[in-house]
């Protein structure tokens, strides 16, 4: 499906990492492999460091704490926020939503929007869509979009397959209209028939949790997960990515009629580095163009590692003016989507730990 | 072929990867050992295996890691 914008901007951004940092290197030892083989595969992988919560800390917490960290400051004023979108694949609870969790905790108007959207790898751009759409209202002039995901909880420390790799993070990006008629192209495509791929089975009403589904079981590859924890795939969902992203990117680019070097960066879903260099090796784009070094120092953290690596990389950049940038999610769902647009110059840009 | 061999052996040195048809089946390469095999032949033949080529059907035996390699290196 192809979606076009305009008007459209982001005005800020902030992330907010857990201040816990641990390395790959100490939790080996949880693994069930030889060290020589597991540092082969940090280099490879880019497994490196991860942030993770400490305790009980839920998605609510993160984004409260970016969310207060901007009225605080001054960037944002707490009577703005016309609309809240929450993208989370782990609610504080199944019911409310997680939107009105923070919205009350936050002391919010009552004259806003709340929303929570179920969505992962690629909740940073379905977020986006829905802030777009949500500001087609006059009552609308600022939406706060949320990308908050604290996984670590769901994965078992036993599991190689995911735990070196997931990171906890929250974001908080502010949407709204523009004078900038330059269209924003995007495109999206979703297959639930490979939904399995990466889920996690148990907690929901289909399956809930209970002694049995908390009982760890090998995946055949001495990975340890329960039915309670995060599972993944690995082999179906890297090629699900190598084999729709360079398309779904060529289509976006022919859409928009711009080419390859009309794009000044690839800010792409960051899930480790090995998938993220073959997809630029693929695109022909330089990897210095394609940014793969989020994942090694704060973990994947679904939704938020595409603001995390504009944050990260070109925070003076956009302080100061604008990039033609190529966004691009894909995971859970299965789900995938793209969108070129104009990104900048920013009002704030900042990432903060979260104590 | 023994410079593939080679290279499978400095990933799991306990297996004799000559006497096998079905590396993946028999347990001598999981998923991340092909990640790393990936990225060992790339490094040894200076190319860059597409990822759409990263399926374990390519990586079954040394028959199918030579004709996988053939797309990539010129003779």
């Amino acid at each position: 499906m192809n979606l076009i914008f305009s008007h459209r901007r982001i005005s800020g951004l902030l992330a907010v990492v857990p201040a816990n940092e641990r390395s790959f290197v100490d939790e080996m030892a949880n693994f069930n492999f030889p060290p020589a083989r597991s540092l082969k595969l940090k280099q490879v992988m880019g497994y490196d460091k991860h942030r993770i919560v400490d305790g009980p800390v839920c998605a609510s917490d993160l984004a409260c704490f970016g969310m207060e960290h901007l009225f605080d400051s001054g960037q944002l004023g707490r009577d703005d926020c016309d609309a809240l979108i929450v993208v989370t694949q782990s609610p504080d609870y199944l019911m409310p939503p997680t939107s009105s969790v923070i919205q009350g905790r936050l002391g919010l108007k009552q004259d806003m929007f709340c929303l929570d959207i179920n969505q992962g790898c690629a909740g940073f751009l379905i977020g986006l869509f829905q802030a777009f759409s949500l500001l087609e209202q006059p009552a609308v002039h600022k939406v706060i979009l949320v990308n908050a995901d604290v996984l670590s909880r769901k994965t078992s420390p036993r599991d190689r397959n995911s735990y070196p790799l997931v990171g906890d993070a929250a974001s908080v990006a502010i949407v709204e209209r523009s004078q900038d008629e330059t269209p924003i192209y995007a495109n999206l495509k979703m297959d639930g028939t490979r939904r399995e791929a990466l889920m996690i089975p148990a907690g929901g009403l289909r399956l809930p949790c209970s002694a049995e589904t908390a009982i760890l079981e090998d995946d055949g590859e001495n990975n340890f997960r329960a039915q309670d924890n995060l599972r993944m795939d690995g082999t179906a969902v890297f090629n699900f990515v190598q084999v729709e992203v360079p398309p779904m990117i060529r289509d976006l680019l022919r859409t928009a009629q711009a080419s390859m070097e009309d794009v000044d960066y690839f800010l792409f879903h960051q899930p480790n580095r090995f998938m993220l260099q073959k997809l630029a090796d693929q695109m022909m784009v330089p990897y210095e163009k394609m940014p793969s070094n989020i994942v090694e120092r704060y973990g994947n953290s679904s939704g938020v590692t595409i603001p995390m690596a504009i944050i990260h990389n070109l925070r003076e950049r956009l302080l100061a003016g604008s990039i033609h940038a190529c966004l691009a999610g894909f995971g859970v769902g299965l789900t995938w989507s793209s969108m070129l647009m104009r990104l900048g110059p920013l009002d704030f840009c900042e990432l903060i730990d979260y104590q | 072929m023994q410079r593939i061999l080679s290279i499978l052996q400095g990933i799991r040195p306990e297996f004799d990867f000559a006497s096998s048809d079905d590396f993946v089946g028999d347990g001598m390469l999981d998923s991340f050992d092909v990640v790393t095999l990936v990225s060992d032949l790339d490094k040894a033949y200076g190319i860059s295996i597409s990822g759409v080529d990263i399926v374990p059907e390519n990586f079954q035996n040394i028959a199918a890691i030579e004709k996988l390699l053939q797309k990539y290196v010129k003779p």
